[in-house]
């Protein structure tokens, strides 16, 4: 069945990863991510800063999955790329099994790239439209010299057409002759051809049907289970988000808000901005979700721009004080493993 | 939620077919499906991966491209008229106009090399008529109106210069742009989190109130659907397999299919599963269908009868239909 994970060689790359299950695979410490802004049509000067991702840390153990979610915009595929260094931050680490990757040059950078793969947000843009489903799942085998032969890579290809619930036959198709959630499943094929260890999944089941959602949920988790794999799972879905992560970290306008295990962060949110997030879930039943008391935010998001002083988040809080206006929240830990940035918790 | 108060019909969609010709079979997209849309009416459309609901919207919207597509039979009468009959002419005369469409991808579907504010001030200009100045001033305000923060500066912004979620936003402003009568929105909020999905579903549902907006929504999230649709078509492999109102969709669903789907959704109230129960098996290979209901490889109800002869949509409650020959609450055959 499609839920059940392919066999593999022995040898792959996590096999040489150094970390063992449990330990932290990926730190990221004080993460900044800005993108100058221009202006002018002749000379070109930079007037400002979007900042995209404002001073983040947070640590992820290996065979372990951080959920990150949060409003739109708020940085999160930023975030994804930036640790992965598809965008080169602009300060703070990011310690990948104890190697700092920001201080690594492309060439090193590329070596490791295979131990690192992120599943993308966009099925459309993401895929060569030029080249067969095949020839995109079978892409990276070549690359990193995968397959010893050619009937290999077409066996190899096939298998994972499979597992991501999709048919082999399908391997002579191009990108536009599949259906937008079949599209999404040829890039997650193609991310799981190298063996990562790390898997950046930025939204990758918000463009599937729901009866393959959970399929690939089972199958995410799955492949998890037998590889001890690592994600960091972007996603707007807070059920999903909370049926696949370990730990929890969200949000808001390019800063951390608030991070806890799983159990913590349903039962006892502690940021008004997390019990937000969790009133507004729509819950599959007309009945059921009428009864729900719903906290709607006021207000706009704020630009990246120009974010608000002080809290970031104050401009939307029902419970904002004058101090909330001024300082910085700290990020300080709660309780054991609960992080929160709020004056008022 | 309940039907709205007027019926009156706006769109009637008959035994519509829509196939591919492409080198590998005729994929039968969309293969004799019959709905109606009433004015100010909320429609949802759900399904399989696959299933043919983006062809069926694109089709109301004489998108298909073609070869290899082509719209086989059938028609769509938009208030008495039917869209496949029009010129092209006619048709462009009515899309993104009187019928808007916000797309399932928002990166395609906005031009990268124009502005935020090029792409709105376009279409009021063709279509409203709307001088430079004022085009302008609306653009802002449209983009206010579904939450882009400080619009004034960042209307002159590029697309990627916005996030995914802030690109489909412009998309809904574009759509909303002309007052249409019917919104045909798939997937349009798909890449948005759920506090900014519940504002501009609000903003939706309260532009459809106030101007009797018809909408057709495409979404694969059932709490969406439950929220905000006052029907529902359940499509499967080219077909329509259930019809309801919401509350009998959630209810008393009657197809396996259907419930199925009900069944593989994590639920924010209640408590976590260990795994989910997703519907196994793969989508159906549309250019080869086997014989009788294309469902029953998956389907845990199956009968002999199944493998036979594909169900028509019958009656199995008020203004409910769903075709399966067998009753899922009782297991046996319908009568
Ligand atoms: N290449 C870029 N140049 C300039 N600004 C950018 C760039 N990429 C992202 N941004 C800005 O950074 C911010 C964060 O964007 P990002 O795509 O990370 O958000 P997100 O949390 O993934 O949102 P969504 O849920 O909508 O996908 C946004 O304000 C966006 O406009
Ligand atoms: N241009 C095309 N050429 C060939 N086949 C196509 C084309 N466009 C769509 N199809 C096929 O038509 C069928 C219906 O596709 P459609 O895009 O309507 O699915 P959908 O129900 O919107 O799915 P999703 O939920 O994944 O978006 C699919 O099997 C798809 O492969
Ligand atoms: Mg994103
Ligand atoms: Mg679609």
């Amino acid at each position: 069945m499609t839920t059940q994970a392919p066999p593999r060689p022995a040898a792959t790359a996590r096999d040489s990863g150094k970390t063992k299950l449990g330990e932290t695979m990926l730190d990221v410490r004080n993460l900044k991510m800005y993108f100058p802004v221009h202006q002018g049509i002749v000379i070109q000067k930079k007037v400002a800063d979007v900042k995209a991702v404002d001073g983040i840390s947070f640590y992820i153990k290996k065979g372990e999955t951080l959920g990150l979610v949060g409003e739109s915009g708020c940085g999160k595929t930023t975030t994804g790329r930036a640790v992965l260094q598809l965008h080169r931050p602009t300060a703070g680490e990011v310690l990948f099994e104890g190697t700092d990757l920001t201080k690594l040059n492309s060439k090193q950078m590329r070596t490791l790239r295979r131990q690192m793969q992120i599943i993308f947000q966009d099925p459309y843009g993401s895929l060569n439209p030029r080249m067969t489903a095949g020839g995109i799942i079978g892409e990276p085998l070549v690359i990193h010299g995968l397959a010893a032969s050619k009937k290999d890579r077409l066996d190899r290809v096939a298998e994972l057409l499979t597992t991501v619930g999709l048919a082999p036959y399908m391997r002579d198709r191009y990108p536009h002759e599949f259906s937008g959630g079949q599209r999404q499943r040829i890039g997650i094929a193609r991310a799981l051809a190298v063996d990562p260890g790390f898997i950046v999944c930025d939204e990758p089941v918000s463009a599937l049907d729901v009866s393959i959602q959970a399929q690939v949920i089972n199958l995410l988790e799955s492949l998890q289970e037998k590889f001890q794999l690592t994600y960091l799972f972007i996603a707007h879905d807070l059920a999903v988000v909370r049926h696949i992560s370990d730990r929890i970290c969200v949000m808001y306008l390019g800063k951390t808000m608030e991070l806890a295990s799983r159990e913590e962060i349903y039962e006892n949110p502690l940021h008004p901005y997390t019990k937000a997030l969790l009133s507004a879930v729509p819950i599959p039943d007309p009945i059921a979700d009428a009864k729900r008391e719903r906290i709607i935010l006021t207000g706009d998001v704020p630009s990246p721009l120009r974010p608000p002083v002080g809290c970031v988040f104050h401009t939307r809080c029902p419970i904002a004080i004058d101090t909330c206006k001024q300082v910085i929240p700290e990020w300080r830990e709660a309780s054991p493993g609960h992080f929160v940035a709020c004056h008022r918790v | 939620m309940t039907t709205n108060g007027t019926d009156k019909l706006l769109l009637d969609v008959q035994d519509l077919r829509t196939h591919f010709f492409t080198q590998s079979g005729v994929v039968k997209a969309v293969d004799g499906v019959n709905w109606q849309l009433a004015e100010g009416e909320t429609l949802a459309l759900v399904g399989e991966s696959g299933s043919g609901k983006s062809v069926s919207a694109l089709t109301v919207m004489r998108l298909i491209p073609s070869p290899p597509g082509k719209i086989v039979s059938g028609k769509i009468l938009f208030q008495g008229h039917d869209i496949l009959q029009m010129s092209q002419k006619e048709i462009r005369a009515i899309r993104g106009n009187k019928i808007a469409m916000v797309f399932q991808e928002p990166m395609t579907s906005l031009n990268p090399v124009l502005t935020i504010r090029r792409q709105l001030t376009e279409t009021l200009e063709l279509h409203l008529k709307m001088n430079k100045k004022a085009a302008k001033d609306r653009a802002v305000e449209l983009l206010l109106m579904v939450g882009i923060p400080d619009a004034a500066r960042r209307v002159d912004d590029y697309p990627h210069q916005f996030s995914g979620g802030m690109r489909q936003r412009v998309m809904i402003a574009i759509a909303l742009a002309c007052d249409p009568k019917l919104i045909i929105a798939d997937e349009p909020t798909t890449a948005l989190d759920v506090t900014i999905q519940a504002q501009v579903l609000e903003v939706i549902k309260d532009l459809s109130e106030r101007f009797n907006t018809a909408i057709m929504i495409i979404t694969h999230n059932l709490g969406i659907v439950a929220r905000f649709a006052h029907r529902v078509n359940v499509m499967y492999a080219g077909h329509i397999i259930e019809t309801a109102s919401a509350k009998d969709t959630y209810g008393n669903p009657a197809h396996p299919y259907t419930l199925g789907l009900l069944q593989s959704v994590p639920r924010l109230d209640e408590p976590r599963k260990s795994r989910l129960v997703p519907i196994e098996g793969s989508p159906p290979d549309l250019t080869n269908l086997p014989k009788g209901c294309p469902f029953r490889p998956r389907c845990t109800f199956a009968i002999d009868r199944c493998a036979e002869e594909n169900p028509p949509l019958m009656l199995v409650g008020e203004k409910h239909w769903a075709a399966c020959w067998v009753d899922v609450k009782t297991r046996r055959p319908r009568p």
